[in-house]
């Protein structure tokens, strides 16, 4: 623990840290554009400079220097003002003024550390460097005469997304940085390298010349475009979400987010469904509110009880539960929210939930996944598992054999091999000292016991040898809706065909049922013009993830809670409300008129769901389930990462995302 | 920035070179290669695989060779490193050329030294000979480059020309030189007025005394 002064203050940082972070922990600021805490240490922009005594006489690079004993640093010496001065001069004599006209503008790390920390005018009279731009995919945008070479994102694409596509290429003043071969970066995660980049060189191209930075409302929300729970921060002008970025979150999206987060908000102003409908003669007609009750009213009198709720992957805990209520007061329990069709058991949602936790995944040092991509089933967690494989961690699966960014072992497809893994894979996990199985949506079925069993054999859950808790059975879910649907009770023994047979179904925001199972009068109470709707007999318009302020758990049992960033178009409104209104026509008069009220009575149901920002803590109490796996796993459920649910089908930059990256269509870029 | 070398249509690239493979003598000296490196530090073969590379693609177009992508994606492949790791090398060393040249690459230093000792008159030479920075002359033979010091200082003006130095140059020298490859011919390599390798011109100008015997200087040293 070496103790050092900063400027006259003493601090003490932990062993290995660098002088950078020292001045950090004695609360001075150090201006710099290549070093960032996630990723390794570059040392090439040089703006980070520092006075350290003792040591040459000559300013240091603070990042790249380690914090020792008795060290003596000055970050407002004379020389460091000149040799930040001096940094920032030469920066800037290939970036080009065009401030007026970069999307960066108002958030640039090289606009506002020049005014910071330059020196106002420059002694370059030459001609500056101008740079070809490349081309990075559907995603990124590039103004490479912008570039600085800080090479954050090249460091991003190698260490964290594990796509090495991106690199310096050339040398000295030519040197350039560009994707090989200027091809798209086929990452999931390369939204992130916009966000990394200090200055405007990497652009979003779906955000390009939309707004700027201070004209955006910021509002803090929960991303549901996966089960992971990303902390988000929509920012919209008037009624419109203009992007989507992420907010830190260590125990959760850290700072990252994927580009199906990033981009889906395109998607949140088209094919909305903004008035109620009713279908007539087999055409969906505009309606008013009134009528569409009145229809309902007749159908929910003559189907009694027998009426069932189905929730979509996207909704929040509040409407569900208004759903759960209107239904208990109707006399019905007929709850499902496995879309699907899955019927795993779950009687104990610590046997369906992700025990170890998303941050609790880098402690891990044997993983064994079993039907699962997590490279599209939760990019985050998957980024987490690198990190552990950097520590030492060995990654095996079970399943069909596919691209992870990082070396899996795959022992075969057959469910069974859970039970009786090869010899050198047994001895892995019995030697491990925190190992874990990640269950995917796909081997839920047919896996579930097993994997139980596997549980129990390895005996994953365990003290670790410092004396913390470790449950290292997980299930990792890939609807944001899914376990605050477990919690709240949607779920039936037999799955969907318990509930296909009543009279009236509700579909809250439900796209990607079967519907021709389901016989009887259909509702749906969504926000977009998807599956849902066409099959629907009535039509309630709803509102987005971004149009209400709801709850969301995420696959580690994480209790989220987002606020409303804009207001729903036309005659939507948010769901609870439609539940809250319909319920007074139906003579069944819930007993909540507020948002707070139906937290209050939500709350007082599922406690757990107060908690916000922390887990549940469900039991570990597994049940006794089949311990044979049984099946082959022919592929994984999700078959095109961009287009999962009816958001990001409405959204033109998924859609271009899917062409390109999944489809493999090349799209020729417009002459200028 | 304009004067990089461009990447070479790529459709017409692959169809030639898609199907790069070592020869078996060049099999053997890879085989050598990879075994210098431990395990897990294949990627330090990237640069002399990518000359060894470079010289099997010469040796097949009869000229000082070149490193096409799909040669590039084969060495990677070979030592298991990303595509754009290898990419990276190749272009930052001006060693690999990025299009094809012709069968002699002459790159001449005008670095401070060789200016200064006359490396106009050699640029003069090539340039009235014919040849132009950057590209090929039309019979294939010769491709200028100027480039960077190559760390014959001692011996300026210089040109290097493949895998030789021709040094001491001035415009007659190198009009000879360039003639007699042109030729066929292999002119002698290193200093072209007959000194041996950097030593001071006209005979030693310091221990002289230890040209005939082995004196013992050390009675001498004040």
């Amino acid at each position: 623990m070496p103790k050092l002064k900063v400027d006259g203050i003493e601090v003490e940082v932990p062993q290995g840290a660098t002088v950078l972070q020292a001045c950090e922990a004695a609360g001075k600021e150090i201006p710099r554009f290549c070093y960032h805490e996630r990723l390794s240490i570059a040392g090439n922009c040089r703006m980070c400079l520092v006075e350290v005594k003792p040591g040459p006489p000559k300013p240091q690079a603070s990042c790249a220097l380690p914090a020792a004993d008795n060290q003596e640093v000055f970050t407002t010496t004379p020389m460091v003002k000149n040799a930040r001065e001096g940094v920032m001069e030469f920066l800037l004599i290939n970036h080009p003024l065009d401030c007026p006209i970069c999307d960066q503008g108002g958030e640039c790390d090289l606009q506002d550390q020049s005014v910071a920390y330059g020196k106002g005018h420059s002694r370059y009279t030459e001609n500056k460097r101008a740079v070809t731009e490349k081309y990075m995919g559907p995603i990124v945008k590039t103004i490479m005469t912008r570039c600085i070479q800080c090479t954050r994102c090249v460091r991003f694409a190698e260490e964290v997304a594990g796509v090495e596509e991106i690199g310096a290429i050339y040398r000295g003043e030519d040197m350039q940085i560009t994707s090989y071969l200027e091809q798209a970066v086929t990452s999931e995660l390369s939204g992130n390298v916009v966000d990394l980049c200090p200055v405007g060189a990497l652009t979003s191209k779906p955000y390009a010349y939309e707004a700027r930075p201070w004209e955006l409302k910021k509002t803090l929300t929960i991303d549901v475009m996966d089960a992971v729970g990303t902390n988000i921060r929509l920012d919209s002008r008037g009624r419109q979400v203009l992007r989507c970025v992420p907010r830190i979150n260590e125990d959760v999206n850290e700072e990252w987010a994927h580009d199906k987060t990033r981009h889906h908000v395109d998607g949140l102003v088209r094919r909305r469904l903004d008035r109620p409908y009713v279908r007539r003669d087999g055409k969906l007609a505009p309606v008013s509110w009134d009528e569409a009750f009145a229809v309902i009213k007749a159908k929910v009198d003559a189907a009694g009880s027998n009426v069932a709720a189905v929730a979509g992957d996207l909704v929040d805990c509040e409407t569900m539960y208004a759903a759960k209520a209107l239904l208990a007061k109707l006399g019905s329990t007929k709850l499902e929210g496995r879309q699907t069709g899955m019927d795993y058991d779950v009687s104990s949602l610590g046997a369906v939930n992700f025990n170890t936790t998303i941050a609790g995944v880098e402690r891990a040092d044997a993983i064994l996944l079993v039907g699962t991509n997590l490279r599209w089933e939760a990019p985050l967690i998957n980024t987490r598992i690198r990190k552990a494989i950097k520590k030492g961690a060995k990654v095996y699966g079970i399943g069909p054999e596919t691209e992870l960014t990082y070396k899996v072992e795959w022992l075969g497809s057959e469910l069974s091999l859970l039970g009786g893994l090869p010899e050198a894979v047994a001895k892995a996990f019995t030697d491990a000292k925190a190992p874990m199985v990640i269950v995917g949506g796909g081997a839920l079925k047919g896996g579930h016991g097993a994997a139980l069993g596997f549980a129990r054999q390895f005996n994953l859950v365990r003290t670790l040898e410092d004396g913390t808790a470790w449950n290292g059975f997980n299930v990792v879910h890939m609807a944001a809706s899914r376990m605050g649907g477990l919690m709240l009770g949607y779920a039936q023994k037999g799955g969907i065909a318990d509930v296909a047979n009543a009279g009236v179904t509700f579909f809250l925001g439900a796209d990607e049922v079967d519907f021709t199972r389901f016989g009887g009068f259909k509702v749906y109470v969504g926000h977009h013009g998807d599956m849902g709707a066409h099959h629907a007999d009535v039509i309630l318009p709803g509102s987005t993830y971004a149009e209400k302020s709801g709850t969301w758990v995420n696959t580690e049992g994480r209790v989220q809670r987002g606020e409303r960033a804009v207001f729903a178009p036309g005659d939507a409104r948010e769901d609870w409300t439609i539940f809250r209104a319909l319920s007074e026509v139906l003579g069944h008069t819930l007993p909540f008129d507020s948002l707070s009220g139906l937290r209050e009575a939500m709350a007082a149901e599922v406690p757990a769901l107060r908690n916000i920002g922390q887990l549940a803590g469900y039991e570990w109490n597994p049940p006794a389930l089949d311990g044979a796996g049984q099946g082959t796993l022919a592929g994984y459920p999700i078959k095109d990462f961009y287009l999962t649910n009816a958001i990001c089908r409405a959204s033109p930059t998924m859609q271009r995302c899917s062409a390109e990256l999944v489809h493999g269509e090349t799209f020729a870029e417009a002459a200028e | 920035m304009a004067e990089a070398a461009q990447i070479p249509d790529e459709a017409e690239t692959r169809a030639r070179w898609g199907g790069f493979a070592w020869t078996e003598e060049n099999q053997k000296k890879a085989n050598a290669i990879l075994a210098r490196y431990p395990a897990g530090r294949e990627q330090s073969a990237s640069i002399p695989f990518l000359d060894l590379a470079q010289r099997q693609v010469g040796e097949e177009t009869q000229t000082q060779g070149w490193l096409p992508v799909p040669v590039i994606e084969f060495v990677a492949r070979q030592i298991g490193v990303p595509y754009m790791r290898v990419f990276e090398v190749a272009t930052f060393y001006t060693m690999f050329n990025l299009a094809p040249v012709g069968r002699y690459h002459v790159q001449v230093c005008g670095t401070t030294p060789c200016m200064l000792r006359g490396s106009d008159d050699v640029l003069a030479a090539c340039k009235n000979k014919g040849l132009i920075k950057g590209k090929t002359t039309p019979d294939g033979l010769f491709t200028l480059t100027e480039v960077e010091c190559l760390g014959t200082c001692a011996n300026a003006p210089m040109v290097q020309i493949n895998d030789d130095n021709y040094e001491d140059l001035d415009y007659d020298r190198t009009i000879a030189v360039l003639e007699a490859l042109a030729k066929g011919e292999q002119p002698k390599t290193g200093s072209t007025i007959g000194r041996q390798t950097s030593c001071p011109e006209g005979g030693p100008t310091t221990l002289t005394a230890m040209v005939e015997d082995n004196h013992d200087y050390r009675g001498e040293w004040a």
